[in-house]
């Protein structure tokens, strides 16, 4: 991580007014593309909050590790030789050099190429070389740097590089909910994310991605050649008649909730666009894992469309993890979900993704080509202030004291700002 | 290459082998030509009536030995989706081809690696310009063809495009690689 332009951001910090650029239904385009505003979020949001950084299924072995990030910088996610997750920054504390070169692998140490200094996976500094240049002095304190926090939910694994603050639990708060109902797809309740990422690489701002993500106004307008080519018949979800939600789970997670049509439907697998009888064995592997009724039920809720706030999409059948890496550039990281113990639905599950999304995706690229013009058109100067007021009127709360609104109302996104403020005005 | 090593298409068709060299290296490059012609013109019609039924266009991601069938690709596409990703940009609408990309690729480095039956399996290098909203960018790959002699005429059965930087965060690939 570069830390000159976090010490120039700290000493600037308080010099930007966010609450003259946020209010609550409006925004100020400069959030997008203002530098020192991008390396002002790394400090408070990047380096600070929960951001989720992988998931143990790509290292189910002892000593397996996969170079995965928080924020522009790398971390290395490691099984160590015990069996415990850690997370390790890639940076030898010698002379800075980058440690490990590889994506992912499987090795008990890491040896720096420049003077041969050996780590342990678990990060401590097993031995460097002619250590007759070092007589007398300690290795304390020369390990690896750590990700202060680490947090494991389901599989899902989370870090923090502040060394307090609240618990994952907290943070997840009511989007706990939407991980558990993706959980509940796999007949096993487990993931098995193997089939590695693609890496799409977009000019924009992050956060046109944050809040796309659960916008439910663009899918008509922007994925209506799809809908056109395709028999889908998912085109309806997202026009007035529509009986979708959008939901704002407080902490900047969203969420587009599908559920009250599959549930008006009342069919099994509607929501993946087949029906029990082309999928058989996933069918029973289900109703074995969870009896008929609840199969059932399940089956017909699908999949959620929720944003975790600030980096892991979860959309219906793929995970995107979204790295931000400068103010103007972000790499969507993207797989296909994979369930434990459902190889029928899983071969499935990959050619929809594959079809859909990534680089060359029918849906993705089109999402990607609205990002960039969203950040070209950002930074021109008039209007100054970009309108989130679509659906103030009919705003509501669910059962769960949740605002919920239209299918295409822009609930999330006003919540996304609400959190964002929260964050970029908290005292450090 | 497990894809497309799968087993050559028994045809009672014209033995390829018998063909002169210099002059069955010249027909494959002719046709290769065509097709990257019909690519960089945005001939929908004409590039997708290239394709055989059983046809595979494949870019990998990770590497290029990876497995289609179970890894992911950036692009992964039978007959039926190739017609689907064709019908999507007649639409007018694929708004990231609208407006669409301006395109010159040079493709070289030639090599017919196996002749069998009516096939005959192709490696060649490829670069590409794109320039577009956006801005420019150069994409490379090494590329492997199988092409199938059919009526007189060769026509394109498999096509993997490994980009040379598939193991990093690419960009928007939406016109016909």
């Amino acid at each position: 991580m570069p830390q000159a332009a976090v010490s120039e951001a700290a000493a600037s910090a308080g010099a930007r007014d966010y609450r003259a650029l946020i209010e609550p239904a409006r925004i100020n385009s400069r959030l997008y593309y203002d530098p020192a505003i991008f390396q002002e979020e790394l400090e408070k949001i990047w380096y600070k909050t929960w951001v989720y950084v992988g998931h143990t299924s790509e290292i189910p072995n002892k000593n397996d590790y996969v170079t995965k990030s928080i924020g522009p910088m790398p971390v290395l996610m490691v099984r160590d030789k015990e069996g415990e997750v850690r997370l390790l920054l890639n940076k030898c504390p010698h002379r800075g050099n980058q440690l490990c070169a590889y994506q992912k692998g499987n090795r008990t140490s890491f040896t720096c190429p420049y003077h041969s200094w050996t780590f342990s996976n678990t990060g401590d500094l097993m031995g460097y070389a002619l250590p007759d240049g070092y007589e007398g002095q300690s290795k304390a304190g020369l390990n690896l740097g750590k990700v202060p926090r680490i947090a494991i939910y389901r599989g899902f694994v989370f870090g923090s590089m502040a060394a307090e603050g609240i618990s994952l639990e907290e943070h997840l708060g009511g989007a706990k909910a939407a991980l558990d109902q993706l959980l509940d797809n796999s007949p096993t309740g487990e993931l098995e994310l193997t089939a590695g990422f693609l890496q799409h690489r977009t000019k924009a701002n992050w956060k046109f991605m944050l809040e796309n993500e659960t916008d439910g106004y663009h899918p008509g307008f922007v994925h209506g050649s799809v809908f056109q080519v395709t028999s889908s018949g998912i085109g309806s979800l997202y026009g007035s008649d529509s009986t979708a939600l959008t939901r704002d789970y407080g902490n900047g997670h969203t969420e587009f909730d599908l559920r009250p049509e599959w549930r008006k439907n009342d069919k099994p697998l509607q929501w993946f666009g087949t029906t029990p009888e082309r999928l058989p064995e996933y069918v029973k592997a289900m109703n074995a894992g969870y009896g008929e009724e609840r199969a059932r039920q399940i089956m017909i809720d699908g999949s959620p469309h929720v944003m975790i706030f600030p980096n892991l999409f979860i959309a219906e059948i793929q995970i995107f993890v979204l790295q931000p890496v400068a103010v103007d550039e972000t790499v969507q990281h993207v797989t296909a979900v994979q369930f434990k113990g459902a190889p029928d639905i899983n071969r499935r599950l990959r050619q929809q993704t594959m079809g859909s999304v990534g680089p060359a995706g029918l849906l993705l690229a089109d999402d990607t080509e609205m990002y960039e013009r969203n950040h070209r058109g950002a930074q021109i100067l008039d209007p100054e202030w970009l309108v989130l007021s679509r659906g103030l009127h009919r705003e509501r709360l669910d059962d769960n004291g949740f605002r919920i609104a239209h299918s295409t109302d822009e609930t999330p996104q006003r919540g996304i700002w609400r959190h964002y403020l929260n964050l970029m005005t908290e005292a450090r | 290459m497990t894809a497309l090593a799968q087993s050559f298409a028994d045809v009672s068709a014209p033995d390829l082998a018998a063909t002169d060299a210099v002059a069955l290296h010249h027909q494959v490059a002719q046709f290769l030509y065509l097709e990257a012609r019909l690519a960089d013109t945005h001939d929908y019609d004409g590039w997708e009536a290239l394709w055989t039924d059983d046809a595979i266009y494949w870019v990998p991601a990770n590497g290029d030995d990876t497995d289609p069938e179970k890894e992911m690709s950036v692009l992964y596409d039978n007959r039926s989706r190739i017609g689907v990703r064709i019908r999507q940009l007649k639409t007018g609408r694929r708004h990231t081809q609208t407006p669409r990309s301006e395109l010159a690729r040079v493709i070289s480095n030639i090599e017919i690696a196996e002749v069998r039956g009516n096939e005959v399996e192709v490696r060649a290098n490829v670069l590409i310009y794109e320039d577009n909203l956006r801005g420019d960018t150069l994409w490379a790959a090494r590329n492997t063809y199988r092409l199938r002699m059919v009526d007189g005429g060769f026509r394109l059965v498999r096509k993997k495009i490994a980009l040379v930087n598939n193991n990093k965060p690419i960009f928007t690939l939406s016109f016909l690689v």
